[in-house]
């Protein structure tokens, strides 16, 4: 009775304390709301509206793009790209992550220096530098033949292979700073354990440590994926005619066909297609988790 | 040492001129010592007194620089942890946060490619050792301290080590919860007659639930004994200081007799009579140490006692103990408990009293040269 009496004196009181927090909360995060208000969700609504704008109300932008197998096929291949990219960085990734997360404090900071460092310059230099070195006369290219192991150039400039390595290598240190930063919560005792349980290394890898360093996986994969879809300048200079992504697509409308409408559409298909992908694979990473629990 | 009859699982270990070095750093120093099977060995010893890369170096995590680590007479030294088949609680308990409780269980046993039918039957048993039957499903974010602590003991037993080591599991857990899990312990060291290294700094806990205790200091083992050894025959100040807690008195030796008793001058011109383990010489000087316990305020017993007059300085009431301050002017001032028995006066700040102890009760140290 007591007991009740007080939690019902206590409760307004409480509820107005709740109010205020929430009141300071939200000033705090006004200066980033007005922002992303003002430049990215007015815009994205201006864009919106164009893709059914064109002399009038109409869907006319998205049939042809449904109706034309050449669009089709431009999103598969990003689709595609984007996935094999992020394959391959989580698997060059996860090593190098696990490195940077196990090793001393003082080589750690000096490992996430290095892999921080092409940040500091600008993405069309690193791009150009990488064109030098896979050319047909190019670093890589020379040695090949020098060393005998091909009888002529290797063309991995100007096709499917010139893009994965220079998106792969752009987008690498996103997949591993987020693998480091979980695999580094992992109490390395847990691992230790399981080696005192009777577990050999690949079973302690395998049963401990690569579960519980699964939300890294799950968070650099999607990274990846995602800014591999956007990505215009390194397919642009680095990728031939035939290797166009959906973001080269939309720069030609607005560039050169002035197609307006059509890229406002395109954008809106790459954006719809984001979502549900995202959609679903928080759906999977979900599920996962839920079946780790019931064992 | 062979195992005595009717022990079933527990292994001797020894440790034979074990040493560690990090870089120019002796973490670990020339430490040998015999650990009886199915025995409850604690490593005692302030942090940095090389303790826990001991049990490391015994669990296979730290390589030894020199020395032999030897289970039943088989050296292990070269072995890595997950074949040296040890049963391991870490100080974080590590239980794997992704698994549930009967799923961390038989983890050992899944590793060890045991049957589907025989891991259920072993993990319910290990859940009833732990007394944690009905957890199975639970993931150890639902737990407790003290139950994941539980789950990491039954865990570490289930694949019927030969040795357990612990690395002062109980310091995480509330006083109450601590000397419950000490009784657990114990409970099941005797159940099982498996050999148990145990890490801890807490003296307490080393005494209550040790058969032997080796204190260790600097890398070096100091005192290996049983608890009672430790507490009543400590070989140095040190260990009578960080086992238990005593009286420290400066003093010179002005007599000796054959018995390896001797008579002290302390600081202040008080005589004292005490025991040493080695020699002493008239002249030497020494530390005599005294437990405060052992001294009794106003005591008018015979005259072969230890006494000095002092003057109550300082009272701490503890519930069943009282501990007084007494000051013996220049001679220092002496800590003395008294239990508080039915009808005992208590003394108040500032009265005279005349202080009584035993010289067996009294330990002289010779000083080395250098000190002082």
């Amino acid at each position: 009775m007591n007991a009740d009496g007080s939690a019902l004196v206590t409760a307004p009181t409480m509820v107005a304390a709740d109010r205020r927090e929430t009141r300071r909360y939200l000033l705090l995060l006004l200066p980033a709301l007005l922002t992303l208000g003002a430049f990215f969700v007015y815009p994205l609504f201006g864009i919106l509206l164009r893709s059914v704008y064109k002399n009038g109300y109409t869907l006319e932008s998205y049939r042809q793009i449904v109706r034309t197998s050449v669009y089709l096929t431009v999103i598969a291949l990003t689709f595609r790209t984007a996935a094999v990219v992020t394959l391959i960085a989580l698997l060059l990734g996860y090593p190098l992550a696990y490195v940077l997360a196990t090793v001393r404090p003082r080589l750690a900071r000096v490992l996430v220096v290095i892999v921080v460092l092409p940040f500091l310059t600008s993405i069309i230099v690193r791009t150009y530098a990488w064109m030098v070195l896979l050319g047909r006369n190019g670093v890589v290219n020379q040695y090949l033949v020098a060393l005998g192991l091909t009888q002529a150039p290797l063309p991995l400039l100007y096709n499917q292979a010139g893009v994965v390595v220079g998106m792969t290598y752009v987008l690498l240190p996103f997949m591993v700073l987020t693998l480091a930063s979980v695999m580094r919560g992992i109490d390395p005792a847990l691992v230790r354990a399981a080696h005192s349980l009777g577990a050999s290394r690949w079973q302690a890898f395998r049963r401990v440590f690569l579960p519980l360093s699964a939300p890294g996986i799950a968070g650099g994969t999607l990274l990846v994926f995602i800014l591999s879809l956007g990505f215009f300048i390194t397919p642009a200079l680095m990728g031939g005619p035939s290797d166009v992504m959906i973001a080269m697509l939309i720069e030609r409308e607005v560039e050169f066909t002035l197609n307006w409408s059509f890229a406002s559409a395109l954008g809106v298909i790459l954006l719809a297609l984001t979502l549900i992908g995202f959609a679903v694979y928080y759906r999977l990473m979900r599920l996962e988790r839920l079946f780790e629990g019931l064992g | 040492m062979a195992a005595p009859e009717g022990v079933r699982a527990g292994a001797e270990v020894r440790l034979q001129g074990l040493t560690k070095l990090f870089g120019p750093v002796v973490a670990v120093s020339d430490v040998s010592m015999t650990v009886p099977a199915g025995s409850f060995f604690t490593l005692l010893g302030p942090s940095g007194s090389g303790k826990t890369t001991t049990l490391m170096m015994v669990a296979g995590f730290v390589h030894p620089s020199r020395g032999a680590i030897a289970i039943d007479g088989i050296d292990v030294a070269a072995l890595p942890p997950q074949k040296r088949d040890l049963g391991m609680v870490f100080q974080s308990y590590a239980v794997f946060p992704h698994l549930t409780v009967s799923e961390n269980i038989a983890f050992p046993l899944e590793v060890r490619k045991v049957s589907a039918a025989e891991i259920r039957r072993r993990v319910g048993e290990a859940l009833e050792l732990v007394r944690l039957t009905g957890y199975e499903r639970r993931l150890p974010r639902q737990l407790s301290g003290g139950e994941q602590q539980r789950v990491a003991l039954a865990r570490a037993l289930v694949f019927r080590p030969r040795v357990l080591l612990m690395d002062e599991p109980l310091g995480a857990l509330d006083k109450k919860l601590r000397a419950h899990m000490q009784l657990e312990l114990k409970r099941i060291q005797r159940h099982l007659h498996v050999t148990v290294i145990y890490v801890t700094h807490d003296q307490e806990e080393a005494l209550t639930m040790s058969d032997r205790v080796a204190v260790m200091r600097g890398g070096q083992t100091e005192q290996v004994g049983t608890p009672a050894e430790l507490y009543e025959s400590p070989v140095s100040p040190f260990v009578a200081d960080f086992v238990g807690e005593s009286n420290f008195l400066d003093g010179v030796v002005i007599s000796t007799s054959p018995d390896g008793r001797a008579v002290v001058r302390a600081e202040g011109g008080l005589e004292l009579r005490g025991t040493s383990r080695e020699p002493l010489h008239v002249g030497q000087r020494v530390v005599a140490a005294v437990r405060p316990e052992k001294i009794v305020p106003q005591d008018a017993r015979a005259s072969e006692l230890n006494r000095g007059k002092g003057v109550v300085d300082q009272i701490v009431y503890a519930g069943d103990a009282t501990r007084y301050s007494v000051a013996l002017g220049a001679t220092g001032t002496l800590t003395v408990k008294v239990q508080n028995r039915l009808a005992s006066r208590q003394l108040a700040t500032g009265d005279l009293v005349e202080l009584a102890w035993d010289p067996g009760d009294t330990r002289l140290f010779a000083r080395a040269s250098d000190e002082r």
